[in-house]
C-alpha cells in the first residue's frame, strides 16, 4: 500500500508540475523564472495607450542532438530583442518553440502553436529540415519569414515571403572552390562529407560543380558518412591520406570537424584542412586541443574575437547569459535576424497592431531595399528570391584565434 | 441483435467504431464551429496517421507476438512511394480526393511487396533476433531513402541512388532530392481520408483477428509446436500478419507525407519506430481500442506540455514511466476489475429486466 500511496504521490508532483508549466505559459518570456538565464529584459514593458508590442516567433531544436544550435540562437536574438527593448520606442515580445529539428509533424506543430500565440514574424527555423517544412505554411499563412541559419536553396526558393540570413550552401561551396583556386591552385583536394545532411551535401553539390568548372584537382569526392557512423571518421582520413591530398575540404559541422583533425594528427597526416561556416566554434570543443586547429582555413561571416564594438558587447553579454559559452555564428545570425527585422519594421511603421499578413507584405517590400549592418556582415542586401548578398570571409586560425586570409 | 451484442469480442469491436466515430463527429463539429485552433486542427491527420500505426503494428507485436522494430521503415517506405506517386498522377488525375487514395493505396501496396521480401528470410527467426533483424531493415530503408533522388523532365522519370548519377535535364523538377527529402510536395491529405484510413485499417485488423486466420495466427503466438501439430502452417500464418502490418503502415506513411509540404528519411528512423511501440505496449498488447487511445494521448501529450519549454521532453519521458508503472501495478489493476465488474453487474441487470 506504501508503493502505492508513494506512487500517486509521484503522479500528482508531474501533474502539479504540468499544471505549473501550463498556466505560465502564455507568457513564457515575461518568466523570468524560465530557469535559464533568459535576460528578463525579454519583457515587453506594456505602458498604458503604447501600440502592443510586436510578436516575432523562432522554432528550432531546443532538446535533442541539434539542441546546441536552437540554444545559440536563441539566446543571440534574445540578446538583441532586449536591447531593442530597452531602447524604448517599437517593443518587441519574443517566444521560441521546441521543433526538435524534424521536418514534418514537429515542426509545423510547433509553428502552429506559435500561430495560436498570435506570432506576426517568424524569425526561424533554425534547421534545414524544419524551415522547409515551415516555409510552405507560412506562404499559405502570409507571414513573413526570415531564417538565420537554414541555408537550403530549397528554402528560399519557397516562396516570396521566405528570406535568409546566411549564406546558400551551393554558394558556399562555390566560393570555396573560388577560394581554392585563388590561394591552392596546385593542391591535391580531398572531400569529406555528411552524405545524410542537406547541409553538407548541398555544399558539396556546389563544390563539385564549381571546382570542375575551375579546373581544380579533386583527387577525393566519395569520402562521405552517414548521421549514424559518424563516431569514427578514420576510414575518411585514411582515405584522403592515401590518395596523396594536400588539401582536406571538410564541410560540416566543427563536432564532426574536432574528430577529424584529431585522428589525422595521430596518424602525422597534416594537409591544409578547409571548413565553412559549421566549423566556427572548433575552438571551443570540449575535450579538443585546439592547437590541433592551428592552420585551419574556415569561410565564416562572424568572428567571436572580433574587436569592433558591437561584436565585444554581443560576445559579453552572450558569455554573462550562457555561464561563460562563446557565441557561435548561430547566435550571431539569430542577433542580426532580430535588427533586420526591427530596421525593416520601424522603416515600414508596423507595429504590435498590425495584422500578420499586413506585417508580411510592408516587409517584402522593405526587404527588397534594405542595407543592414550586422555582426555577420556590413551592408547586407537581399535579391528578389530572399538570398542575402554579403561579403564572403575566409579566415585562417593562427595562435587560437581567427585571422583574414592573406 | 442481442445475440451479437452478447458476444464480448463483437462489442468490444464495435465500441472501438463507435468511439472513433464519434471522436470524428465531435472534432469535424468543433471545426466547422471555428472553435479549433491551429495547433489542434494541425493534430488531426498525424492523430489518424500514429493510431493505423499503432493498430496494425499491434497486430503484430500483439496478436502475432513478434517484436518488430522497424515499423516505421515500411511508414517511410509508404510515405515516399506515395509521394513520388501523387507527384506523377498530378496531370493525369484531377481529382485530388482520388489522387491520394491512389498514392496510399500504391505506399501500401509498396511497402507490403517489400514487407514480403524482408519477410522471406526475416521470419525464420524467433523473438530477439526478430527484433534485431526488423531494427536493422528500418535503418537500411532510412538509408536508402535518404541518398534517393527522383524527379521528371521532358524524357519522364528519372531515380538513383547517388547524385552524381542523378541528371535531369533543364526545367527538370525534383520529387525526392537525397537528405533534403521529397520538397515541395502538394498537401493532399484531409482529416476525412486519415479517419477512412482509421476505419479501414481497424476494419481490416478486427476482422482478421477474428477470423479462422487470426485464431490460428493467436496459436501460433500461444505455442508454436502445438500450432505446428494440429497442421497450422507457421511461417504462412506470422507471414500474412507481418505484410498485412507493412500494408497497413505504408498507407499511413503516405497519408502522412501527403500531410506536410517536406519530409525526410531521418523522420523514419529508429525514434519513430519505438514510438509507435510504445503507443502499442502502453495501450496493452492485443488491445486494439487501447491502441488507438494511447496512440492519440501520447501524440498530443508532448505537445499539450509546449509550455514547460525545454522540459517537456524530460516530463514525457517521466510520465510514461508513470504510466507504466501505475497501470502494471495489482493495486491499480484489482481497482479497475472491480469496478469492470460492477458496470458490466449493471448491464446484465439491465439485460435481464428487459428479457422478462
Amino acid at each position: 500500500m506504501k508503493k502505492f500511496v508513494a506512487m500517486l504521490m509521484a503522479v500528482l508532483m508531474v501533474l502539479s508540475m504540468a499544471a505549473c508549466g501550463g498556466s505560465s505559459a502564455p507568457a513564457a518570456t515575461e518568466a523570468p523564472a524560465a530557469a535559464d538565464a533568459a535576460p528578463a529584459a525579454t519583457e515587453a514593458p506594456a505602458a498604458e495607450g503604447a501600440a502592443p508590442a510586436l510578436k516575432i516567433g523562432l522554432t528550432g531544436p531546443m532538446t535533442g542532438p541539434a539542441s546546441a544550435y536552437g540554444l545559440a540562437v536563441r539566446g543571440g536574438m534574445e540578446i538583441a530583442v532586449a536591447e531593442i527593448n530597452a531602447k524604448g520606442g517599437l517593443q518587441i515580445e519574443f517566444k521560441s518553440e521546441d521543433d526538435e529539428a524534424d521536418g514534418s509533424d514537429k515542426a509545423v506543430s510547433a509553428y502552429n502553436s506559435l500561430k495560436d500565440w498570435g506570432m506576426q514574424i517568424m524569425a526561424g527555423p533554425v534547421t534545414t529540415g524544419s524551415s522547409l517544412a515551415i516555409a510552405a505554411e507560412t506562404v499559405n499563412d502570409q507571414i513573413f519569414m526570415l531564417t538565420p541559419s537554414a541555408s537550403a536553396t530549397d528554402v528560399a526558393m519557397t516562396g516570396s515571403n521566405v528570406f535568409q540570413m546566411c549564406f546558400t550552401d551551393p554558394n558556399q561551396g562555390a566560393s570555396a572552390a573560388e577560394l581554392m583556386k585563388q590561394k591552392w591552385a596546385d593542391a591535391t583536394i580531398g572531400v569529406i562529407y555528411d552524405s545524410s545532411d542537406a547541409y553538407s551535401a548541398g555544399i558539396v553539390d556546389g563544390f563539385l560543380t564549381k571546382a570542375s568548372e575551375l579546373g581544380l584537382n579533386v583527387a577525393v569526392d566519395n569520402a562521405a558518412f552517414t548521421a549514424d557512423n559518424k563516431a569514427d571518421l578514420s576510414t575518411q582520413v585514411t582515405q584522403c591520406k592515401d590518395a596523396g591530398c594536400d588539401l582536406v575540404f571538410l564541410p560540416f559541422y566543427y563536432t564532426e570537424a574536432a574528430q577529424v583533425l584529431t585522428y589525422a594528427n595521430t596518424v602525422g597526416y597534416a594537409p591544409t584542412f578547409f571548413g565553412c561556416d559549421g566549423m566556427d566554434g572548433i575552438l571551443t570543443v570540449e575535450g579538443f586541443d585546439a592547437k590541433l586547429a592551428e592552420g585551419l582555413v574556415l569561410m565564416t561571416p562572424f568572428d567571436a574575437n572580433a574587436t569592433d564594438d558591437a561584436t565585444v558587447a554581443f560576445v559579453e553579454q552572450f558569455k554573462a547569459n550562457n555561464g561563460g559559452l562563446v557565441p557561435n555564428q548561430f547566435a550571431a545570425d539569430g542577433y542580426d535576424v532580430i535588427y533586420a527585422l526591427y530596421n525593416a519594421c520601424v522603416a515600414a511603421g508596423v507595429d504590435g497592431s498590425t495584422p500578420a499578413a499586413d506585417v508580411c507584405a510592408a516587409l517584402q517590400e522593405q526587404f527588397a531595399s534594405l542595407s543592414v549592418d550586422g555582426l555577420t556582415g556590413k551592408g547586407m542586401t537581399w535579391d528578389a528570391n530572399g538570398m542575402i548578398s554579403k561579403a564572403p570571409a575566409a579566415m585562417v586560425v593562427t595562435d587560437g584565434v581567427y585571422v583574414p586570409v592573406a | 441483435m442481442k445475440k451479437i451484442l452478447n458476444n464480448k469480442t463483437t462489442r468490444t469491436n464495435l465500441l472501438t467504431y463507435l468511439v472513433v466515430i464519434v471522436a470524428f463527429a465531435v472534432m469535424q463539429a468543433m471545426n466547422s464551429a471555428g472553435m479549433l485552433g491551429s495547433s489542434m486542427k494541425g493534430f488531426l491527420v498525424p492523430i489518424c496517421v500514429y493510431i493505423s500505426l499503432a493498430v496494425s503494428l499491434n497486430l503484430l507485436v500483439g496478436i502475432c507476438g513478434e517484436l518488430s522494430l522497424g515499423h516505421a521503415g515500411f511508414m517511410g517506405i509508404g510515405a515516399f512511394s506515395g509521394v513520388i506517386i501523387a507527384a506523377l498522377l498530378k496531370d493525369v488525375v484531377a481529382n485530388d480526393f482520388l489522387r491520394l487514395l491512389l498514392a496510399m493505396v500504391c505506399g501500401g501496396v509498396f511497402a507490403g511487396v517489400v514487407g514480403f521480401l524482408i519477410g522471406v528470410p526475416v521470419l525464420r527467426l524467433r523473438g530477439d533476433y526478430l527484433a534485431i533483424v526488423t531494427l536493422a531493415f528500418g535503418e537500411i530503408m532510412k538509408n536508402i531513402i535518404g541518398n534517393l533522388y527522383a524527379g521528371t523532365d521532358s524524357e519522364g522519370f528519372h531515380m538513383a541512388i547517388s547524385t552524381s548519377k542523378m541528371k535531369l535535364a533543364a526545367g527538370g523538377k525534383y520529387i525526392v532530392s537525397g537528405p533534403l527529402g521529397a520538397t515541395g510536395i502538394q498537401k493532399l491529405a484531409t482529416f476525412t481520408m486519415g479517419f477512412l484510413l482509421v476505419l479501414f485499417t481497424l476494419f481490416i485488423v478486427q476482422n482478421l483477428i477474428n477470423s479462422k486466420e487470426g485464431r490460428a495466427i493467436r496459436a501460433v503466438r500461444d505455442n508454436r509446436i502445438a500450432a505446428e501439430s494440429v497442421g497450422i502452417n507457421v511461417t504462412a500464418f506470422r507471414m500474412k500478419a507481418f505484410v498485412v502490418s507493412a500494408f497497413l503502415a505504408g498507407m499511413a506513411g503516405a497519408l502522412f507525407g501527403l500531410n506536410y509540404s517536406s519530409v525526410t528519411a531521418s523522420k523514419f528512423n529508429f525514434n519513430t519506430s519505438i514510438n509507435i511501440l510504445v503507443f502499442v505496449v502502453l495501450g496493452g498488447m492485443g488491445n486494439i481500442l487501447g491502441s488507438v487511445i494511447s496512440a492519440t494521448v501520447l501524440y498530443v501529450l508532448p505537445e499539450a506540455m509546449r509550455g514547460l519549454q525545454d522540459y517537456r521532453m524530460i516530463l514525457y519521458a517521466i510520465v510514461l514511466i508513470l504510466v507504466m508503472l501505475f497501470t502494471w501495478s495489482p493495486k491499480v489493476k484489482e481497482f479497475m476489475s472491480v469496478i469492470a465488474d460492477k458496470v458490466s453487474g449493471v448491464f446484465k441487470k439491465k439485460e435481464a429486466g428487459t428479457n422478462e
